[in-house]
Order: C-alpha cells, then sequence, then structure tokens
C-alpha cells in the first residue's frame, strides 16, 4: 500500500482546500501512475493551482487523503519535493544570478554536490536551447527562454514527477510549439508530467487523461478524445451575425444539428455534419454574417459542462 | 532492530551543527538542514555586486573620520560611563562599530530580504525544493551576520591604524559586531515578513534613526536626564553600543553579559518570528 516504488505515484481522495470560508478545492479524487501525462483543464479559479500546490507539498491539504509515492505530504514534505520537479505558474527565477547559475544553485537546494550540479546545468542548456546564454543574466532574456529555462531548472534534480502550472501562459505560439516540443521529448524520456491549462489545445496535445475542474470539483474525466465523444459532436458549426444580440437568431435555427449553444458573440451548432448543417440553415433563408465548420474541441466539452468558455 | 554500533551518527559539521542545535530547541517550523545552501546562493549573487560591499564599509569608516577627527578636534575628552576619561576618537569608534553592524544586518534584511520575498519571489522557489522555511530563516539570518562580520572586521582593522584600538578585549569586538549583526539582522527579517509593501519601510528608518542617534552613540548615557537614561537602555543598540565600547576601551565586567543576553533573546525571538511567518506566507 505504502510501497514508494509503485507505479501508482499520486493519488488523492476527498482532496479539499479552505481559505477561510472559501472552497478552493472541493473533494476531488484522481490518481495518476508512472509515465503518465495527467492533466487539469479548467478556467481560472477552478482551484487547479491549489491543487498543484498541495501536489508540490507546499500547501497544506485541508482534508482528504493525499499520497505521493506512497507518502503523506504532511509528514514527509521534504523526502516527496525531492523526487518533484516544480514548474509554477509565474517564474520564479533568480534574477541576480545567470542562466547557468541558476541551474547550478537550484540542483545544490535538493543537496546535489557543485561537480554533479555542473554536469547536469551543461546537459540541461543543450536541452532548454540556451547553451549560449549561460553566462547571461536571465533578466533581458524573452519569455519563451525564461520558461525554457524554469523547466530545465525543475529537471536539474532528475523528478520522477514533473508538475506544470499553466506552461505555456502568456507566450506567443512559437514558444509555446517549442516548449511542447521539449514535453514532449521528457515525456518519451518516461518522466510523469502533472499539469494545469486553461487552453484546451495544450490539454489535447500534452494530455493522455485530464480531468475538468469547476468551482473546486471535477465534473469530467477521461482522454481528450472520450471526453469529446462523450459530451461533443464530431463537428461543430459556428455562425456569426452581424448583429449585437444573438439570442433570437438560436430560435431561428432551433432543431437544427444535436444542441445549439447561444454565445455573446456567435451561435455554435452542435452536430455530426457541419456542412449538412450550414445547408440546413441556408435553406431556411438564414443569412449569417460569416460560417465556419470545425472539429469539437474540449473548450466544446467544458462549455457544455459548465454552460461558460474557458478563456473569458 | 539491527546494531547501531557501525551506525554511528556522523558527527555534525561545524556550519551544519550550530543550526540544527539550535532548532531542536526552539520551536522552529521545519528545514532540511541545509541553511548553508542559501548562503551560497547569496555569495554568489554578490560576486555580481561587490559594490555593496565597498558602501558597507565605507559607511562607518566616513563617519569615523568625520566625526572622530573633524568633531574630536572640538570635542577634546569625554568621559565614559565606566568613568574614564578618552579621546572623542576613542569614546565614537566603537559605537559607529555597533552602530555599522546594525545598519548593515537591518539592510539586509529588511530591504533585500523583502525584494526576495515579495517581488524576486525566491523563496517560492526556494520552498519547492527539500529546504523548508527553517532554511530560508537561518540561511538568510547567518548571511547577513557573515556581511556584516566582515564590515566589522575591516572597520576594526581601520580603527587600529587610527589609534582607536586600546585594549586585547578588542579582538572580541568581532564576534561581538556579529552577534549584534545576528539580534538586529533576525528582528528585521521578522518586521520584514509583516511589511505590505515599500511604503512600509519608513517604520524602519523610524525605529533606526533615532537609535542610531541616541542609543549612547555619540555622547555618554550619564548626558540625559534620569528618566531618558531608561529609555535609552531599553533600546537593543544601546546594548550594542554599551558592549562595543566596553571591549575596545577594556572596561570588562560581569554587566557585559545583561548585553549579550539582551541581544541573545532578541535575535532568537527574530529568528522563530521569521522562519514562522515564513511559513504562514508561503505554505499557506
Amino acid at each position: 500500500m505504502t510501497d514508494p516504488d509503485s507505479d501508482l505515484l499520486l493519488q488523492a481522495t476527498g482532496l479539499t482546500k479552505t481559505f477561510g470560508n472559501f472552497t478552493a478545492v472541493d473533494g476531488i479524487d484522481f490518481a495518476v501512475q508512472r509515465g503518465e501525462s495527467f492533466g487539469f483543464l479548467g478556467p481560472n479559479g477552478a482551484g487547479k493551482s491549489s491543487t498543484m500546490k498541495m501536489v508540490g507539498c507546499v500547501s497544506p491539504v485541508t482534508g482528504g487523503v493525499l499520497r505521493l509515492f506512497g507518502q503523506d505530504p504532511a509528514t514527509h514534505g521534504p523526502q516527496i519535493r525531492a523526487r518533484l520537479g516544480v514548474v509554477p505558474q509565474k517564474d520564479t527565477l533568480d534574477e541576480e544570478l545567470t542562466v547557468q547559475e541558476n541551474l547550478w544553485i537550484y540542483g545544490r537546494y535538493f543537496g546535489l554536490s557543485r561537480s554533479e550540479v555542473r554536469s547536469r546545468a551543461t546537459e540541461l542548456l543543450d536541452f532548454a536551447q540556451l547553451e549560449d546564454r549561460a553566462r547571461s543574466k536571465v533578466e533581458p532574456l524573452s519569455g519563451g527562454m525564461k520558461r525554457r529555462l524554469t523547466i530545465a531548472r525543475s529537471l536539474i534534480s532528475r523528478p520522477e514527477i514533473l508538475l506544470l502550472d499553466e506552461p505555456t501562459a502568456g507566450l506567443d505560439p512559437q514558444a509555446r510549439h517549442a516548449l511542447w516540443d521539449r514535453l514532449f521529448r521528457l515525456k518519451r524520456n518516461g518522466v510523469t508530467l502533472v499539469l494545469t491549462t486553461h487552453y484546451m489545445d495544450e490539454a489535447e496535445q500534452l494530455c493522455d487523461r485530464l480531468v475538468v475542474m469547476d468551482h473546486g470539483k471535477i465534473v469530467a474525466q477521461g482522454s481528450p478524445r472520450s471526453l469529446i465523444t462523450e459530451f461533443s459532436t464530431r463537428e461543430v458549426l459556428e455562425l456569426r451575425f452581424d448583429t449585437d444580440d444573438h439570442a433570437h437568431h438560436g430560435d431561428a435555427i432551433a432543431g437544427i444539428g444535436e444542441r445549439i449553444e447561444v454565445l455573446p458573440d456567435r451561435l455554435l451548432v452542435y452536430a455530426e455534419d457541419g456542412d449538412a448543417a450550414a445547408a440546413a440553415v441556408h435553406l431556411r433563408g438564414i443569412q449569417p454574417m460569416s460560417s465556419l465548420v470545425r472539429r469539437s474541441t474540449l473548450e466544446d466539452v467544458f462549455l457544455h459542462l459548465t454552460g461558460r468558455t474557458l478563456v473569458d | 532492530m539491527t546494531s547501531s554500533a557501525s551506525l554511528q551518527p556522523a558527527p555534525p559539521s561545524p556550519t551544519r551543527g550550530l543550526t540544527s542545535r539550535i532548532a531542536r530547541v526552539l520551536p522552529l517550523p521545519a528545514g532540511a538542514g541545509m541553511a548553508r545552501i542559501l548562503v551560497e546562493r547569496n555569495i554568489i549573487s554578490f560576486r555580481h555586486g561587490w559594490v555593496a560591499l565597498v558602501t558597507g564599509f565605507a559607511e562607518p569608516v566616513f563617519y569615523l573620520f568625520s566625526l572622530g577627527i573633524g568633531l574630536g578636534g572640538l570635542v577634546k575628552v569625554v568621559t565614559t560611563d565606566g568613568g574614564q576619561s578618552v579621546s572623542y576618537a576613542n569614546f565614537v569608534a566603537p559605537a559607529l562599530l555597533a552602530a555599522s553592524a546594525m545598519n548593515g544586518a537591518v539592510f539586509d534584511s529588511t530591504f533585500n530580504v523583502f525584494f526576495k520575498l515579495k517581488f524576486a519571489r525566491l523563496y517560492d522557489s526556494v520552498l519547492a525544493t527539500p529546504m523548508g522555511p527553517r532554511d530560508v530563516a537561518v540561511g538568510e539570518i547567518s548571511w547577513s551576520l557573515m556581511r556584516g562580520g566582515l564590515y566589522a572586521a575591516a572597520f576594526l582593522v581601520v580603527a587600529y591604524f587610527a589609534g582607536a584600538v586600546h585594549s586585547w578585549w578588542a579582538l572580541l569586538a568581532l564576534p561581538a559586531a556579529t552577534f549584534i549583526g545576528f539580534a538586529f539582522s533576525a528582528i528585521g527579517m521578522f518586521a520584514t515578513t509583516f511589511m505590505r509593501s515599500w511604503v512600509d519601510f519608513d517604520y524602519v528608518t523610524l525605529a533606526i534613526q533615532p537609535m542610531f542617534l541616541f542609543s549612547a552613540t555619540f555622547f555618554p548615557l550619564a548626558t540625559y536626564p534620569g528618566a531618558v537614561q531608561w529609555m535609552v537602555q531599553a533600546t537593543p543598540l544601546y546594548h550594542g553600543v554599551a558592549l562595543e565600547r566596553a571591549l575596545m576601551l577594556g572596561e570588562v565586567g560581569p554587566g557585559l553579559l545583561v548585553h549579550v543576553a539582551y541581544l541573545a533573546a532578541l535575535g532568537l525571538l527574530g529568528l522563530v518570528g521569521a522562519a514562522r511567518r515564513i511559513e504562514k506566507l508561503l505554505l499557506s
């Protein structure tokens, strides 16, 4: 049950976190196996970061049971943290130090020898594509470089689980793809990834399995594909009209597709065949300003489960 | 149960021994006994900003020459609270040593720690590793008194050549200055954990400046009226100044233990308070 080498790395049962009267995490259950890539998807304020802090053993559990490597964070915090790599939501790089010094000292915090951190830092600078910036201060680096350095830093202790809180928030598309590529490599090398995101494309790209969180609760779980199959249709038709209020257009197209969502700026028609739905709209003589057929995404799953979009 | 004969714990290393011994006695939150790594981090950082080292050393030396030589030309002789008649330079030098130990420690443990705590978020990343809040508090305070010790040593050398050192007891002025640094650095770090913005640092100035001027620094305690003497004697810098002056002028007696006890109590209170507050702020 408490075998520290078991493949069940992370297990939470009824995990709860309250701050005064506010319940940030409301009795959630989840488990992560070695080698898995596991995600928490949800809007800001859903309780993802609070969960990650408890998992990272930097925030005490209010209620329920949390075990990492079979150990309790309340009694084995330092031992557990020694086996974790943490990529926080906001970069907490040491701006007074150079790039390579950041890696060295972080390894030292884990009790590694000076010679060990130097050799590992050389590998990680290569991994993070920052060899030319090794002696540069951190401050002038671009957002993408800082993020790669933060990930490299978290790997200096060769962690068994890598915790990533919103790993690509605020990065431009090119930097995001570069980062995803690095995370894929880690995943292939058997590192267990646990991440939070409010980007559905990120969850689709990176997660084998994920839970959707809202208001501190888990509202759905499964693989990205199975969630889409379960909670959405294969395709979505997006209609935009040249009016401020989209609600009354909803009545006009009622009956087309399986389900209709009215958003402030557009209408979503959920259908197995988006083009057929578009043709049906056209047959009724309705002229939208634009219409677009796309595949269903996790965003649609979330919208269906909560009635809200992820990024708002 | 296995035989423990061959598994005797290794004797604690000097740096680690003191930390863990203090930690066992005090109600401190968890740590991994790795405070020294935070000191190592500060040394690396300091290598990039060695100018700060020069200013920390220069300030008390400037005071020594301005007051000791300049003002000392006007005020020829001062009668100490111990009853000796000494030149003004000799009178003021130990006080400047104590005051610079205080200033260095307070500056480091307030401004620098506040920046690391609130803006650089340094301790957030440190606490994600096996290190704990105790390591942060012990590490920062140790660093601050190491720095203070370095300034004090340099000041003592200058004071020696300026003719302000008269007793072999002055050798103890260096550990004493480090000890003053410990008390102020610990209490300063504790206070910093309550600060919300840079505006709150006015309170630090409000506490430090009157102490610097009125802790029997520039004139003897006997100069003050009776009731004010009590107030002066209640301030921590007074005890630092009295300690340094007694050592550098060779007026040593058992009364010095009172000063030591006062500063020790202040330092330990600050250490425990700072570690607990960091735990509360960052591990909630």
